[in-house]
């Protein structure tokens, strides 16, 4: 996928824009609480298939709020309480076992966080629970190769995930959301504790890998955002400002808000 | 000014050295009572000691064979009893306790903590010694028992919740269900920390007496754990300690070595657990 087919909206029912590439997860009118306080509001976003989007805005804005209720992990934090809708393929994703749900929907978290566990059990947990009949040991390197990292740990699959370094680390996390054969990837600021090489590889890690999965990046990143999506959200206050081609939001934005952060008038 | 630094100067060293001092009493008594323990137990203590069961009143010679098999039998009958109920305890606290709830049985388990055995020997008592008409090895492995399960409850639920959420996010992720998620990455990942909560709690009730006044009781012999009277080390160094034969004495301090070794050995065994495996990275 080219940025130039990315260029063309995507189909909504409320709009009668030229029909670009399907959407994969579908949010509607989504309100998310933290008890009483209101963290999303109204958010309504199509991310396309194998594609990636970007969700950019200041801290505190909601993006990260929003991505953990695409994959139900926002479920783990109590007294929290979400309205509206999230659609995977056109399935309310309330409806889908929550299990199977995050099964197809991987997720990579801002702090990678390998298990106290060797390299190998870390990409074969996923398989594990998920009862995956057939060879681990091909499994594995299969998601490690994917995960652009066999070559550097294919001689220490035994040692503690600990031993890898911090680039290593979440790639390595990569590698285990990957073993799921997840259909979509989301991931929370994966390289805000990380290098600029580390952050390169991971960067032409998810080129390789929108072939085969749609893509959901949050970053605080605003180069990262332009370098690697497909599409750009931009969220502020709990709110989704804008959402666009990647090219439109950063070279020719609607919002004075979206403008203002672009060009680092506030934050 | 200068003065007033200088005053600070010397409170700052006599606060220091009065610490100093202090810490320098509380060792030194530590090392005085393991030192007269081992002292005097080492030279009472022989090879009788550990096989044969103790003599009738007044003469000398025999040992504790009975005791010691005692101990064992009742702390691994209150390990039984008390273990894995604390555990699981421990485990509903840290992962899926509710605020009023969990605040209950975690304050409920705390008071259990502080509250002096000896009730828990009369409740372990009224419960099975007065329906069973009989002091048994049981009645006191079970008053035991009540006594690991909130120790091992609160330990097991502090180590788990020094596990990052990260991790469990992580396995939550991947689709694992919350059981699963807590059996394969919470439960590992804290398990040296439980696993060594665990062996302090077992070598805490190695050394409770007062539950087993009226639980276990006394007895010259080996006997049947279920249904009679069990002597266990504690109780037979209080029996022999505060009985008029001298041999009975010497035999006191044997135990008490013996026992003070049991659960130093215990404690090494926990450092040792919890010195190896891979850590949680922080």
């Amino acid at each position: 996928m080219t940025m130039g087919t990315a260029n063309q909206p995507l189909p909504s029912p409320t709009s009668s824009k030229p029909v670009g590439p399907p959407a994969k997860l579908r949010a509607i009118d989504l309100n998310f609480y933290y008890g009483t306080y209101k963290a999303l509001h109204n958010i309504s976003l199509e991310v396309p298939t194998n594609q990636i989007t970007a969700l950019i805005g200041p801290s505190g804005c909601g993006k990260s709020t929003f991505l953990r209720t695409l994959n139900r992990i926002s479920e783990t934090i109590r007294n929290t309480r979400v309205e509206g809708q999230v659609l995977l393929d056109d399935e309310d994703v309330l409806q889908v076992d929550v299990t199977l749900l995050r099964r197809r929907v991987g997720m990579v978290f801002q702090k990678s966080n390998p298990f106290p566990k060797s390299i190998f059990d870390n990409v074969a947990y996923g398989l594990k629970v998920n009862g995956f009949r057939g060879s681990l040991a091909e499994a594995v390197e299969h998601s490690l190769k994917r995960a652009a990292l066999w070559e550097e740990v294919k001689d220490k699959l035994q040692k503690s995930a600990y031993a890898l370094s911090g680039g290593q680390q979440q790639r390595l996390c990569i590698a285990r959301a990957l073993a799921v054969d997840p259909e979509v990837l989301l991931l929370d600021e994966p390289c805000s504790a990380l290098d600029p090489i580390a952050t390169a590889k991971i960067e032409d890690l998810l080129f390789t890998l929108k072939d085969q999965c749609t893509i959901v990046i949050v970053t605080h990143n605003m180069q990262q955002a332009a370098r690697v999506a497909d599409r750009t959200g931009f969220f502020l206050l709990g709110k989704l400002i804008e959402y666009n081609t990647t090219e439109i939001i950063f070279k020719t934005p609607t919002k004075q808000e979206t403008e203002d952060y672009i060009t680092g008038r506030f934050g | 000014m200068t003065f007033r630094n200088r005053w600070r100067k010397i409170l700052s060293h006599v606060m220091l050295s009065l610490t100093g001092v202090c810490a320098v009493v509380a060792v030194s008594l530590l090392f005085v009572i393991l030192g007269y323990l081992v002292y005097t137990g080492w030279r009472a203590i022989d090879w009788n000691f550990f096989t044969q069961t103790p003599k009738p009143p007044g003469e000398t010679g025999g040992g504790m064979a009975n005791a010691i098999l005692g101990s064992l039998e009742i702390v691994l009958f209150g390990t039984i009893v008390g273990l894995p109920v604390g555990f699981m305890a421990g485990i509903y606290l840290s992962e899926f306790g509710g605020k009023t709830f969990a605040a209950l049985v975690r304050y409920t388990a705390d008071l259990l903590n502080g509250v002096p055995s000896i009730i828990i020997g009369i409740f372990a008592w009224s419960v099975v010694v007065k329906h069973t008409h009989q002091f048994s090895g049981m009645a006191g492995g079970f008053a035991l028992g009540l006594i690991l399960i909130p120790i091992t409850a609160r330990s097991t639920e502090q180590f788990m919740s020094t596990v990052p959420q990260t991790l469990r996010e992580g396995a939550l992720a991947l689709g694992a269900s919350r059981w699963k998620m807590i059996a394969t990455v919470v439960v590992p990942a804290a398990y040296r920390g439980i696993a060594t909560g665990m062996i302090l709690g077992v070598a805490r009730i190695a050394g409770e007496t007062a539950p087993l006044i009226f639980t276990s009781g006394d007895n010259q012999h080996h006997s049947t754990f279920w249904n009679e009277p069990t002597l266990t080390l504690p109780l037979a160094i209080y029996l022999r300690g505060t009985a008029p034969y001298e041999d009975w004495h010497r035999q006191a301090f044997a135990a008490g070595m013996v026992l003070l070794f049991m659960v130093l050995f215990a404690n090494v065994a926990a450092r040792l657990v919890l010195s190896r495996g891979i850590t949680v990275q922080k």
